[in-house]
């Protein structure tokens, strides 16, 4: 019997030691995470024609990332996201072996290394007024054998050494009031041609080898221009007047300026419209649009246009491509139907195709935004070509002969809302063997699996089981599981596309370009703003699709109407849109559902009117009975003003069912000279809160103040708000306050002397954690702030709950005097930090982790017990027993407990928690320039097995200890009846 | 409440004993213990004459204070339901001007004008239909109404107990007035009832606060270098007694000791016992006599 305790003490013992790790080993990267990597919407792309260079393209993009793909497959090779107020202004190709880009308004240039992308050098350009910035780097250039790139930015010429990113010489031009548009080269002089005002037109021209001034020359349109100069030639422009009615033609010779003029209406017959110039450049040529045809006119030597085509409906220009000596390429694209058709034309023979395809694509991926191309030897030794097209809904498309080789979803670099729907109910007649393709296979598995938990896996077999695991098809199936682990992430992106991608994989389950997100001549500039959940089925209703509500408003500005969306969340598919007459200043979801589960909403106007949603009889009649305690707040920024709002009354000047009046029930202003609001905060309307009353170590009770209806305020000092160090720690401070905001009472004030912003935080049942800069210090802070609510506090005597008599049942207003106490500690913590967000799960009872966006775009989940204001520097037996962690002055950062581990989600910007239906695990969802998402589980998985458990093995066990006591029977009977003979 | 005049005159005397000296740690004083327990309401004000004569006492001694003390009032409003604002009393206070140029109020009094009968009859508009009684004060006391008025709401069915009962915390920065928390001063249970006040007039309680200090982070020097080095967890473990650390070798050692102790007392006696030649003798005597002997071991 003592042997088989033994063996299975130690198998028991084997057993619990790996399942009670909380890091993550290696070979579990992947398993219930991914990461996708994206760049953004391109702005600017290179093709690299040299040899080693020829299967990749440089990119830059409106996320300020330069990367470089692979043509091949569209995969990164690598790449750089630059900060957030770093814009990628140009980006060229020097020396043919680094990436030239120039940022942050042409005052930062650096160099890269084409084939890894490490920089070079960095060299930062100094200037005195913003202009516009321009990089030019011309051929065969030098000056003291250096290779020059020039630089236009701040009002100065640069000349910077392409090998070092020294700076060579520079031209100030900030006296001058020139906004210089154009760098022309001609062999050793440089001119810079601009224009003052709108019509003097201006040349310099400089010596290239010091940036000496050798001349100057400038003459006066007879017009008014409008929009940008475009380049023909070296020495050609062409700009509209501004009645938009005639084209000007400036040629520059030696310094010299001459222009022509000539109305379009003697080019085209039908010259009503808006004419623009399209800026790509093509030499001789260049385009104009008109309504939807584009004119391509050639600029002939003698400075006389000449119109060579017109094209109809087309998406695109691309610039000119050198293919061989005096032969230049372009390519347009033609929208028609789901079709597009690409053409290439050669520039200096107008009338063959050097190209001609069509392509089927996506109809959600809108129109034709951008397009370059790039050349190619055909097998045939002819020139094949290719384009990149960047869609509207910021995708990246490679075409070759007809087809698409690749496509990158880019719009997903650019998240601005997220939010989930649970998947469909598994119908039934689905059979698991269906999924797990059959038993056969399933055997094989475990015992593979069983292999590598014995140890005795061959090299081979571990590769089998690390992709057994990581494509195993139960985490990806399009069905709700039991844990609540698949999901559907919906989000909303920057391009008004909507995306759904599963949990389990990450991979795109429908995606829809909205209508009312698109561009029209109603909404210009549409801009999506948020994501609700419109409808959660359950119980009931179950036969009903969720679905989901977008919101977006026409335009950056307040003022503009509000559109709405809905969509269904199982097909992708829009169910409705509303073009609506009102405004959006805020959106209010209610907390009532009607009868098909459709949650009311509340949209608030900047006109004082709030718009009921759904607009159904139903829904008034839920909202009249509750009509009395719908309560909100809004926040005025600039003001300095916080107000509460309560409904009042049908609108009277509106002749609106649906259109509701409101009252303000109570302000607070805070004093301008003092105080400027920098952050806001609430707690999630979805959080649970499992225990009300914490028991503090001397057997006390404290209860919890839950109230969901509370604002965290962080107010900076007017001169501290910009960046760090800008104001002494004497004329800086934060003060934080605590709100009710149905009363508009507050709670809890602050200040923090010496201390400024930026301050992130979160709030989470009784608690706020928000991080700060202390100025004093010369470290960042984190403070935390729990309430405890006084007014139940005498619900000690244990009596009272046995004979009823506390008063924990009765109803709590807001109309009670707030009766709270608060606790509050500060700890420095060496980050700053990005985003920072709490975790989240089904009931609230597992014990809460903090999850910190690091500056390094990492995710860090601290354990909200080093958090705690009760931290005293010795505890006692009993708070060590409780969990209290001896009071230290800084926050711990224990590098296991990176949740993205080795991986950075580039460019954060916010981090979004989900519950899972099994209580001890909370999905994390992590967006920026790049996608993360995981599962994490703050007290460990104390309510399941992990996924890996081997069941196999655990019946080996069983049989093994059945034989064994069998085995060890036989032999101590053998035993005995030995003992007996003797 | 009896204890409350005795505190105050207690807070009186102190402020007068001590007038002569401090003239910082003197004002906190008075600021809070006069704070908390606040103005009272117009029927008890003529307790409120010894905090004056306090205040004038101090005009004599202290010479640099004195000049930028200065009593100010400001208006409370109020409005029933959607009405406009009407003038419903006023609160008045000294300014204190600090030598660092800071300016606050301290002793603040209230006095509500009495109900008219139109307001009376207003209120109660207020109470059946369950609407809110709206108070404002102006954002800035020494230039109103300021920027803007502060405003405050309660439903009207939470004022009435004995009579018509408020409380005020008017929250201070300054001379700005940032937000007052307006209400009754218990509890306003829902679902609120319809109650008639049985008199028509104001018990007011008033409170005026300041912005805290936040506690400071806690410095350890020692602390400071585990911190840089990034080991968070560098909570050493205590050193354990001998005792604590090798029990579980000690137990068993004890017990080998023990039974080997045992065997070698136990061999003295099995000796005479075994002694006259009786291994050749039959078994069962031998296992008889090897019974007993065993027994006695147990029972010593």
């Amino acid at each position: 019997m003592a042997m088989a305790i033994r063996v299975f003490l130690t198998l028991l013992l084997f057993l619990i030691s790996t399942h009670l790790t909380s890091s993550l080993y290696e070979d579990q990267v992947g398993l219930m995470d991914w990461h996708q990597q994206y760049i953004g919407k391109v702005k600017h792309a290179l093709f690299h024609t040299q040899k080693t260079g020829r299967k990749r393209v440089l990119v830059s993009t409106e996320e300020n990332v330069v990367a470089s793909l692979d043509l091949r497959h569209g995969e990164i090779f690598w790449r750089h996201v630059l900060g957030t107020n770093d814009v990628v202004d140009g980006l060229d190709i020097a020396l043919g072996k680094y990436v030239i880009t120039l940022s942050s308004d042409g005052s930062i240039l650096r160099a890269w290394n084409l084939p890894d992308g490490q920089m070079v050098w960095e060299s930062s350009l100094q200037g005195s007024k913003a202009s516009k910035s321009i990089l030019y780097i011309p051929k065969n250039l030098k000056a003291d054998k250096d290779d020059l790139i020039l630089v236009f930015g701040k009002g100065c010429l640069h000349a910077v050494s392409s090998i070092d990113g020294e700076v060579l010489w520079r031209q100030d031009f900030a006296g001058e009031s020139i906004e210089v548009g154009h760098i022309i080269q001609s062999t050793d002089e440089i001119y810079v041609a601009g224009f003052i005002g709108s019509s003097e037109f201006y040349v310099y021209g400089l010596n290239a080898k010091n940036g000496e001034l050798l001349k100057k020359d400038h003459t006066t349109l007879p017009c008014d221009t409008f929009g940008e100069l475009l380049t023909i030639s070296s020495d050609k422009f062409v700009v509209l007047d501004n009645m938009r009615s005639k084209i000007l033609t400036i040629k520059i010779k030696n310094g010299k300026i001459s222009y022509n003029q000539k109305p379009i209406s003697d080019l085209i017959k039908d010259s009503s419209g808006q004419a623009v110039i399209v800026p790509s450049r093509l030499p001789e040529l260049f385009a104009l649009q008109i309504n939807s045809h584009v004119l391509l006119i050639k600029v002939t030597n003698e400075g006389d246009l000449v119109l060579v085509d017109k094209i109809n409906n087309v998406a695109a220009c691309s610039d000119a491509l050198s293919i061989s000596e005096g032969q230049h390429a372009f390519a347009f694209a033609q929208h028609e139907d789901s079709k597009i058709f690409l053409f290439v034309k050669d520039v200096s023979d107008w009338n063959g195709d050097l190209l001609k395809e069509s392509i089927i694509i996506d109809q959600q991926r809108g129109n034709i935004d951008k397009i370059f191309i790039n050349n190619y030897l055909r097998t045939d030794r002819s020139y094949g070509f290719r384009a990149l097209m960047v869609m509207e809904d910021h995708s990246l498309l490679l075409v070759q002969q007809g087809e698409i080789v690749w496509s990158r979803e880019d719009g997903l670099a650019s998240v601005v809302d997220v939010t989930t729907s649970e998947l469909p109910v598994e119908k039934e007649g689905v059979s698991v063997a269906k999924v797990e393709q059959n038993l056969f296979e399933w055997l094989k598995g475990h015992v593979l699996k069983l292999k590598g938990t014995l140890m005795i896996a061959s090299p081979e077999d571990v590769v089998a089981i690390q992709a057994l695991r990581l494509r195993s098809s139960e985490k990806s199936k399009m069905t709700r599981d039991h844990n609540g682990f698949r999901k559907l992430l919906i989000v909303l992106t920057r391009a008004g596309k909507v995306f759904a991608l599963h949990t389990g994989d990450g991979r795109v389950v429908w995606s829809i370009l909205l209508h009312t997100l698109r561009k029209t001549e109603v909404c210009v500039h549409p801009v999506g703003l948020n994501i609700y959940q419109w409808q959660v089925p359950h119980h009931h209703a179950l036969d009903e699709n969720p679905s989901i509500l977008v919101v977006g408003r026409c335009g950056p500005s307040l003022a503009t109407p509000a559109v709405l969306s809905f969509i269904d969340a199982y097909a992708g598919k829009e169910l409705n849109s509303l073009s609506l007459a009102h405004t959006v200043a805020q959106v209010i979801p209610l907390p009532y559902t009607d009868s098909t589960e459709q949650r009311l909403h509340l949209i608030i106007d900047i006109n004082q009117h709030a718009y009921l949603y759904p607009r159904t009889p139903e829904a008034i009649d839920i909202l009249q009975r509750e009509f009395s305690n719908v309560y909100w707040y809004s926040v005025e920024a600039d003001n300095g003003v916080i107000r509460g709002h309560a409904l009042k009354s049908n609108c009277i000047h509106i002749v609106d069912e649906y259109c509701f009046d409101f009252r303000d029930l109570w302000s607070i202003v805070f004093p301008s000279e003092s105080e400027k609001i920098i952050a806001t905060v609430t707690r999630k309307s979805n959080e649970v809160v499992h225990t009300q009353a914490k028991v503090m170590t001397d057997y006390d009770v404290m209860y919890k103040y839950v109230s969901k209806n509370v604002l965290f305020v962080a107010n900076a000092a007017p001169k501290a708000r910009g960046e760090i160090g800008a104001a002494t720690p004497e004329e800086a401070w934060l003060v934080i306050y605590i709100i009710d905001t149905v009363t508009g009472r507050i709670l809890h004030r602050m200040t923090h002397h010496g201390c400024q912003g930026p301050v992130h935080a979160v709030f989470s049942e009784n608690w706020v954690v928000y991080h700060y800069f202390n100025l004093r210090a010369h470290r960042y802070e984190m403070s935390v702030v729990e309430v405890y609510d006084q007014s139940r506090a005498d619900n000690k005597d244990v009596w009272k709950f046995v004979l009823g008599k506390h008063n924990l049942t009765s109803p709590i207003s807001s109309y009670y005097r707030p009766e709270v106490t608060t606790k509050s500690q500060s700890y420095f913590f060496t980050h700053s930090v990005k985003a920072i967000e709490v975790t989240s799960t089904a009931k609230g009872i597992t014990s809460k982790q903090l999850l910190i966006g690091t500056i390094g775009d990492q995710v860090l989940a601290l354990d909200k017990r080093f958090l705690d204001p009760r931290r005293t520097l010795n505890p006692s037996q009993a708070e060590k027993e409780e969990g209290i962690i001896p009071l230290t002055d800084s926050l711990p950062i224990i590098s296991q407990t990176y949740i993205t581990h080795s991986l950075k989600v580039e460019g954060l910007r916010g981090i979004v928690t989900v519950p899972a239906k099994l209580e001890s695990t909370s999905l994390v969802f992590a967006y920026g320039v790049d996608l993360f998402f995981t599962q994490i589980a703050p007290s460990r998985t104390y309510d399941s097995l992990t996924e890996d458990f081997s069941y196999a093995l655990l019946l080996l066990t069983i049989v093994a200890l059945v034989a064994a006591i069998f085995v060890t029977w036989v032999l101590s009977e053998r035993k005995d009846l030995q003992e007996k003979w003797r | 409440m009896g204890a409350l005049p005795f505190r105050f005159f207690f807070a009186v005397t102190l402020l007068l004993t001590c007038a002569l000296g401090f003239q910082s740690d003197e004002l906190l004083l008075d600021d809070d213990e006069f704070g908390i327990e606040g103005g009272r309401s117009f029927d008890s004000d003529s307790h409120h004459q010894p905090p004056a004569t306090a205040t004038t006492s101090r005009k004599r001694f202290s010479d640099s204070a004195s000049a930028s003390d200065s009593k100010i009032q400001f208006p409370l409003q109020h409005a029933f339901g959607d009405s406009d604002f009407s003038d419903a009393g006023n609160f008045s206070a000294r300014l204190k001007t600090w030598s660092h140029g800071g300016q606050t109020l301290t002793k603040l009094r209230f006095k509500r004008d009495p109900l008219t009968d139109v307001e009376q009859k207003n209120f109660q508009e207020l109470l059946r239909g369950d609407d809110f009684y709206r108070i404002r004060l102006p954002s800035n006391v020494l230039s109103p109404p300021g920027r803007e008025y502060i405003i405050s709401s309660v439903k009207a069915r939470c004022l009435p107990g004995d009579g018509l009962e408020e409380h005020f915390v008017i929250h201070m920065e300054g001379v700005n007035v940032l937000a007052v928390n307006y209400g009754a001063p218990g509890a306003c249970p829902y679902p609120r009832q319809l109650k008639l006040p049985a008199k028509w007039s104001f018990k007011s309680y008033t409170v005026l606060k300041n912005s805290e200090q936040a506690p400071r982070t806690p410095i350890f020097a020692e602390d400071v270098l585990g911190g840089e080095e990034g080991d968070g967890e560098a909570v050493k473990p205590i050193e354990k007694s001998f005792w604590a650390k090798y029990w579980m070798y000690l137990i068993p050692l004890g017990l080998i000791v023990m039974n080997a102790v045992t065997q070698a007392m136990n061999m003295p006696d099995e000796q005479p016992g075994g002694q006259p030649g009786a291994q050749t003798q039959q078994q069962p005597g031998a296992a008889v006599q090897r019974g007993p002997s065993s027994g006695g071991v147990r029972r010593r």
